[in-house]
């Protein structure tokens, strides 16, 4: 079900390029990425793990921009109250050493309700005014981290995470947390597009559309709103612990306002809305300064170039959902 | 008699302006209820009273017996009331499919986990809505045209693809707010045959606000007239049209319709 749902809109986005049906893409893109880690390397298999951790935000975040409409900035809170969550129950910072597996639905679940928090306030704002409270409350939890030495050791950082286990096998090098990325995206995936093709995503698509005449078709905008902040913060929150459990410490100056602004633009280099597109916007967004690192102090500048030439020639992204496609061609 | 709607004495107020004054209207079952007025008489305000968009200063909505002012909009729509924009507001980017789903949203109850597990309930759900929506499609005439944006319909096609999203609501009730503003001749000619055809296949009532007279006086069972916010006029068709005071409100009184300003004398000049 899930490949015929993610090959469907695979298969969309690159139609006219290859005329084998989507789940074979599918398949073959999932079987490519999977033999993958012995033939790159460490390090490159270290940066793709990385890319993946951003996929899922990036996933996440789609859920609350690119579905509901709702313009958040602070995205980088429900991350950090992930990775801290971990953190906290799993290190020797308190002694308490709850197990990996037990702790990612309650991370997932502590940042929903880290979403459904932030969200009660800002439920009646709209566009320019949401973005700009939920870029002060991603600022907000990283001042408290900052802070609040007796729980996070400020910045100094927390150190010794517990690394994942199954039974005796524990994740160490960074070939594991590539599997354990890898899953995490596809499950991540999957959920996104299971919600984007039901009663709720259309909820919330209608909402994103029009507001009122949502509401006046019988959409209860507040709990909507509230669930779009709830489930999109979920995603970040098991982001947060892979985060955590991979490095091993964490530090308050991993959650900076970059990692929101991050995300949001490889939502929108990838083509909001759409998950091929948030797959490839973390590739180019992370893994491409990676590959940069040859051209050294140049590095940046010529990202922003890439940015700036990709803007000009594909302004709805690199892969534009297929409704977002619609909309272009028809304006044609 | 107790009505399917029953307004009662409702007044509403913007700031110093009285939009309704002490407006009372009774809609019954499978009834044609047309409201007419001139511009800015309060027909809309009176529909976004009913429809919770506002909540009147004084009075009392009842529908089905029970109050519904103060009641959200969502909540209204719930309980059966759906409605029709003046100006279209359908979701632009979404296919006209999708559009009547959102309609069909209270009908329905997949939540989250019924969304990821896609569990049998939900399936069942899912195919019984598409089938309605593709039935309501097809009453309203829009069939495949399923997956058509909505926003690339053609106006005409636009109004009846929200009159198909308000039915989807399944209401008991269903408000139009001026179905065929903007239509040609035979497009409102169809459209009025069509809004009969609502009342008598789905059995449901039905408040029109109009400004083509043709189309109030032809289907309506009972026509209510509003003039600055007061309800001057109330009746069967006929009875209206030959009413003084609708005249009044639309045209002017005679002796005004008469009495030119005075003739600017030579000074002026």
């Amino acid at each position: 079900m899930m490949k015929n749902i993610l090959a469907e809109r695979l298969n969309r986005g690159w139609q006219g390029i290859l005329t084998m049906p989507g789940w074979l893409h599918l398949v073959l893109i999932i079987g490519f990425v999977t033999i993958l880690p012995p033939f790159i390397g460490n390090y490159w298999t270290h940066v793709l793990a990385y890319v993946g951790i951003y996929v899922m935000l990036g996933i996440g975040l789609n859920i609350v921009v690119g579905f509901a409409g709702l313009l958040d900035l602070g995205y980088v809170a429900f991350y950090a109250i992930g990775a801290y969550s971990y953190a906290f129950f799993a290190s020797p910072k308190f002694g308490i050493h709850i197990p990996f597996w037990v702790m990612v639905p309650a991370c997932a679940a502590f940042a929903a309700f880290g979403g459904a928090l932030l969200g009660i306030p800002v439920l009646r704002m709209r566009g320019d005014y949401l973005a700009i409270v939920t870029l002060g409350f991603g600022e907000i939890i990283r001042i408290l981290i900052n802070n609040l030495d007796a729980l996070t050791n400020g910045p100094q950082g927390l150190l010794r995470i517990d690394p994942p286990t199954i039974g005796t096998f524990k994740f160490t090098t960074p070939t594991h947390f590539y599997y354990l990325i890898l899953v995490g995206c596809l499950l991540s995936a999957f959920f996104a597009t299971r919600l984007n093709n039901s009663r709720i995503g259309r909820a919330w698509i209608a909402m994103r559309e029009d507001q009122d005449a949502a509401a006046l078709m019988g959409i209860d905008i507040l709990k909507y709103k509230l669930l779009a902040f709830a489930i999109g913060a979920s995603f970040a929150g098991v982001g947060g612990i892979i985060f955590a459990s991979k490095m091993g410490s964490i530090f308050p100056d991993d959650f900076s306002v970059m990692v929101s602004v991050n995300v949001v633009c490889l939502i929108i280099i990838g083509g909001v809305g759409s998950i091929p597109g948030v797959i490839l916007g973390a590739i180019v967004l992370i893994g491409i300064p990676e590959v940069l690192r040859a051209v050294a102090i140049y590095r940046l500048l010529a990202f922003g170039l890439l940015l700036v030439i990709m803007m000009i020639f594909r302004p709805m992204g690199i892969l534009p959902s297929a409704r977002r496609k619609l909309e272009l061609k028809k304006e044609d | 008699m107790n009505g399917l709607l029953q307004i009662r004495n409702v007044t509403k107020r913007f700031g110093g302006l009285q939009a309704l004054t002490d407006v009372d209207l009774l809609v019954e079952e499978k009834m044609i209820a047309g409201l007419i007025g001139p511009n800015g008489a309060g027909k809309t305000t009176l529909f976004n009273a009913i429809s919770g968009v506002y909540a009147p200063e004084e009075g009392s909505i009842l529908f089905l017996g029970k109050e519904i002012i103060g009641k959200k909009r969502h909540q209204i729509t719930a309980i059966g009331i759906a409605r029709t924009f003046q100006n279209i507001r359908l979701f632009p980017n979404m296919s006209t499919a999708e559009n009547v789903l959102v309609g069909h949203h209270c009908q329905m109850h997949a939540g989250v986990w019924g969304a990821v597990t896609r569990n049998r309930k939900t399936l069942q759900e899912e195919t019984a809505a598409q089938r309605k929506a593709r039935e309501l499609l097809r009453f309203v005439g829009l069939e495949g045209r399923e997956d058509q944006l909505a926003k690339n319909l053609p106006y005409g096609d636009q109004r009846r693809l929200e009159i198909a999203r308000a039915l989807a609501v399944e209401p008991k009730l269903l408000l139009l707010d001026e179905p065929t503003a903007g239509m040609n001749p035979q497009e409102t000619l169809s459209l009025t045959r069509f809004v009969s055809r609502i009342r008598d296949e789905l059995g449901l009532s039905i408040l029109l606000i109009e400004h083509d007279m043709r189309v109030v006086m032809g289907i309506s069972d009972q026509v209510t007239v509003l003039d600055h916010g007061i309800k001057i006029s109330e009746g069967p068709p006929e009875v209206i049209q030959r009413d003084s005071k609708v005249i009044e409100a639309y045209l002017g009184r005679p002796s005004e319709r008469v009495r030119k300003r005075p003739l600017p004398s030579r000074q002026d000049l």
